[in-house]
C-alpha cells in the first residue's frame, strides 16, 4: 500500500514526474556512458598490443608513432630505409622484428604490409597470438590476409579478388586496379584494430607501387602481374617496425642505440610508456567529462527535489488527512523519499537500456573510426557502485522536500 | 468513561498568553452520541485536535478510553489515534488519486488490529452497508459525488473498528437530501458497532438526531476576550 501510494501519487502528477524522469534519465545515461567508455577505452588500448618491447619509426612524437603504428590512427610522418631496418635487426639482442608498411587502403580499411613473422610474433590482450579463422598466411606476392571485421562487413570469403587503393581515404580515385589481390586467409576476431586491417606481404606493397612515382601512376608503363612475380621484390622502405628482445633488461640499451643511430633519425618507444603518456594526456579530458557528468546529475537531482517540493505545497490537505488516519511524520518523510527513489530507479533502468542500445549502434563506428573497441555489456562492479552512489545522492537530494513534509506533518492541527 | 477532560488548557506556542481552550471539566460516557455546536473560530477544531491526539494540551488531564493522552508523546498518540479513533472531515476525506477501496484500505495500514490481506472482504462489506455501489468502489475518489465521498469517509473512519468517532462538520458540504442520507447511514452503524460519537457542527438542524447537545461556549470557559 505504501508503494501503491507513492506510485499513484507520482502518476497523479504525470506531467512534472515524466519531465523529471527524463532529466534524470539523461543525466544517468551521460554519467554511465562517460564512465563506461573511459574504462573501456583504456582497456581496449591496453589490450591492443602485448609482448612488443620496442616500436621503432621515423623520428616523430612518441604518441604519434604509437597511434599510427598500432592503432592505425593518424598518418605516418616519414618512412625509414630498409637498410636501417636490417641494420637494427642485426643487433644480437633482437629476438624478432615485424616491419610495417602503411599508406594504402581498401574501401576505408587500412592495408598493412608486413612479413610472415607478424603472424608468429605479434600478440594482443593477455599474450594471445593471432590465429586464423579460415585459410593461411600469405605466401605469394598478391595474397592478402584480412581481419574478421573486414571479412564480415565486406562479405569476403577465401578466394575473393580485391583491389587496393592508394592513400587512406575511404573513397580513393587512385586504385591499384591493375593488380588485384586474392584473399587467402581470414583472422579470428581479436577486438583490436587488427580486425579492421588487410595484411599483405611487403613484396605486395612494393609490387603495386612498382611503376608509381610521387603517388601517381606513371603513364605508359605496363608491367604485368606475371612479370612482377618473376622480379625479385626488395622493399626500399618501411613505415615502422616492432621489436621483441631476447632479454627485457636490454630494452633501454637497444632503445638508446636506435635513438642515437647515426645514418638516419629514428625513434624507439616502449609501448607501455607511450600508453601511459597517452593516459596522462587524456586525464584532463577524462576529468572534465566526469565533472560535467556529475554536474548534470546534480542539476537533475535539484530538479527532482524542486518538483517534489512544489508538489508538497499542493498536498497540505493530503498531509492532514494522512496524519489523522494515523500516519506518522516519519511515514510522510519516507513517502517523499520513496517517490524520489522510484523516479531514480526508473530513470536508471531507462538510462541503462538507452546506453546499451547506443553502444550496440555506435560500436562499429567507434571501432572503424577510432580503433576503440567498446563492449556493450556495461554491468561491472564500478558501474554498480556508481549507481549506488546515484541512489544515495537521490536520497540526500530528496531530504529537502521530505524534511519539508515532515515538518508540516508535525505541525498539522 | 470514554472522554474525560479535567482543567484542560490549550494555547498556541506563538501566543501563549491567549488560550484558545480552557475546559474545567467535560466527560462523555461510552456509546454516547454527542452533538457540539458553536460558531466557527470558537475553538472547535482545536478541541477535536486535542481529542484525536493531533495536538497535546498545554495543561490539564486529558484521557480518552482510559488512556492519558497528555502523558503520551506524539508517536504514541499517532498510534493510539490509528487504533482507537475514527475521524470524518467536512471535506477532503479521501486521497484524491486513490480509488474508494484503496482509500479505506490505506487506513488499515496504520492500525495494528488486522493484517491488510484479510481486509478486502471487510471493506467490501462495509461499503455495501454504506450504499457504495460496486462500480463506484474502483472509481478514483475525485470522480465520486460529494455524498458518496462522505459515505466512503465513514467507511474509512470505521474500518479499524475504533471506539470513538469524531466528525468535524461532516455534512456542511452536502445538500439537504445527502445530509439526511449521511446521518441516517452513520447513526445506526455507530450504534451497531458500540462506538462513541462526537459530532461538531454549526448546523443546528442536526440536533434532532441527538439526545445530548452541548454548546461549545458552555464547555469552553474562556476568561477575558478570548
Amino acid at each position: 500500500m505504501f508503494m501503491k501510494l507513492a506510485v499513484k501519487s507520482l502518476l497523479n502528477r504525470k506531467g512534472s514526474a515524466i519531465l523529471t524522469l527524463m532529466a534524470m534519465t539523461i543525466s544517468i545515461f551521460v554519467l554511465l556512458a562517460v564512465e563506461h567508455i573511459r574504462y573501456q577505452a583504456k582497456d581496449s588500448f591496453a589490450n591492443t598490443v602485448s609482448g612488443v618491447d620496442l616500436i621503432v619509426g621515423a623520428r616523430t612524437g612518441s604518441l604519434n608513432l604509437l597511434l599510427y603504428s598500432v592503432f592505425r590512427i593518424g598518418s605516418p610522418t616519414n618512412n625509414i630505409r630498409w637498410e636501417s631496418f636490417e641494420d637494427i635487426v642485426s643487433n644480437p639482442q633482437v629476438k624478432w622484428a615485424i616491419p610495417i608498411a602503411l599508406g594504402d587502403s581498401h574501401k576505408g580499411y587500412r592495408v598493412m604490409g608486413t612479413t610472415r613473422d607478424y603472424f608468429e610474433f605479434f600478440s594482443y590482450g593477455n599474450r594471445h597470438s593471432l590465429s586464423f579463422d579460415k585459410g593461411r598466411v600469405f605466401s605469394s606476392v598478391f595474397d592478402v590476409v584480412i581481419g574478421s571485421d573486414v571479412a564480415k562487413k565486406l562479405g569476403y570469403s577465401l578466394g575473393e579478388k580485391l583491389v587496393l587503393s592508394h592513400g587512406i581515404a575511404s573513397t580513393s580515385f587512385s586504385l591499384h586496379d591493375d593488380r588485384p589481390f586474392t584473399v587467402v586467409g581470414i583472422l579470428e576476431p581479436t577486438g583490436t584494430p587488427v580486425d579492421q586491417t588487410l595484411h599483405v606481404g611487403l613484396e605486395g606493397i612494393e609490387a603495386i607501387h612498382i611503376d608509381w612515382r610521387q603517388g601517381v601512376k606513371v603513364p605508359g608503363s605496363d608491367i604485368t602481374a606475371d612479370e612482377i612475380e618473376q622480379l625479385e621484390l626488395k622493399p626500399k622502405t618501411v613505415t615502422a617496425f616492432m621489436l621483441g628482445l631476447k632479454s627485457r633488461v636490454a630494452t633501454f640499451r637497444v632503445q638508446r642505440d636506435i635513438n642515437n643511430y647515426a645514418k638516419e633519425p629514428m625513434l624507439a618507444i616502449l609501448p607501455g610508456v607511450a600508453l601511459s603518456e597517452l593516459w596522462q594526456m587524456m586525464k584532463v579530458l577524462e576529468n572534465t567529462l566526469r565533472l560535467v557528468s556529475v554536474l548534470i546529475l546534480i542539476a537533475a537531482l535539484l530538479g527532482l527535489s524542486a518538483m517534489l517540493l512544489a508538489s508538497i505545497r499542493e498536498r497540505s490537505r493530503e498531509v492532514q488527512l494522512l496524519r489523522v488516519i494515523g500516519a506518522s511524520p516519519t511515514y510522510l518523510f519516507l513517502l517523499i523519499e520513496l517517490e524520489a527513489l522510484l523516479i531514480t530507479l526508473v530513470s536508471t533502468l531507462v538510462g541503462v537500456l538507452l546506453l546499451y542500445i547506443c553502444l550496440i549502434a555506435a560500436g562499429d563506428y567507434l571501432a572503424s573510426g577510432y580503433g576503440l573497441y567498446i563492449q556493450s555489456n556495461i554491468m561491472s562492479a564500478s558501474v554498480f557502485y556508481l549507481l549506488l552512489t546515484v541512489v544515495m545522492a537521490t536520497a540526500v537530494a530528496a531530504a529537502v522536500p521530505s524534511l519539508n513534509i515532515y515538518k508540516s506533518a508535525r505541525m498539522v492541527q | 468513561m470514554t472522554i474525560s477532560l479535567n482543567k484542560v488548557h490549550f494555547a498556541y506556542p506563538d501566543m501563549p498568553d491567549k488560550p484558545v481552550l480552557n475546559i474545567p471539566s467535560w466527560t462523555v460516557e461510552p456509546r454516547e452520541q454527542v452533538f457540539i455546536h458553536g460558531p466557527s473560530g470558537g475553538g472547535k477544531s482545536t478541541l477535536l485536535n486535542l481529542l484525536s491526539g493531533l495536538v497535546a494540551p498545554t495543561g490539564g488531564e486529558l484521557s480518552i478510553l482510559g488512556k492519558r493522552l497528555d502523558k503520551m508523546n506524539q508517536r504514541q498518540r499517532d498510534r493510539f489515534r490509528a487504533n482507537q479513533i475514527g475521524y470524518v472531515f467536512q471535506q477532503f476525506n479521501l486521497i484524491p488519486y486513490l480509488n474508494a477501496m484503496e482509500n479505506v484500505l490505506l487506513a488499515t495500514q496504520f492500525s495494528k488490529h488486522q493484517r491488510a490481506n484479510a481486509r478486502e472482504d471487510e471493506v467490501e462489506e462495509l461499503l455495501t452497508k454504506l450504499n457504495i455501489s460496486p462500480d463506484a468502489r474502483y472509481k478514483q475518489a475525485t470522480k465520486l459525488s460529494f455524498g458518496q465521498q462522505q459515505r466512503v469517509a465513514i467507511a474509512r473512519a470505521l474500518i479499524n473498528k475504533p471506539r470513538l468517532l469524531i466528525a468535524d462538520e461532516p455534512t456542511s458540504s452536502l445538500d439537504q437530501d445527502n445530509r439526511d442520507n449521511f446521518m441516517s447511514t452513520l447513526l445506526p452503524l455507530v450504534t451497531a458497532y458500540d462506538i462513541t460519537l462526537v459530532l461538531v457542527s454549526h448546523d443546528m438542524s442536526l440536533s434532532g438526531y441527538f439526545t445530548r447537545i452541548d454548546a461549545l461556549s458552555d464547555i469552553n470557559c474562556l476568561t477575558g476576550d478570548g
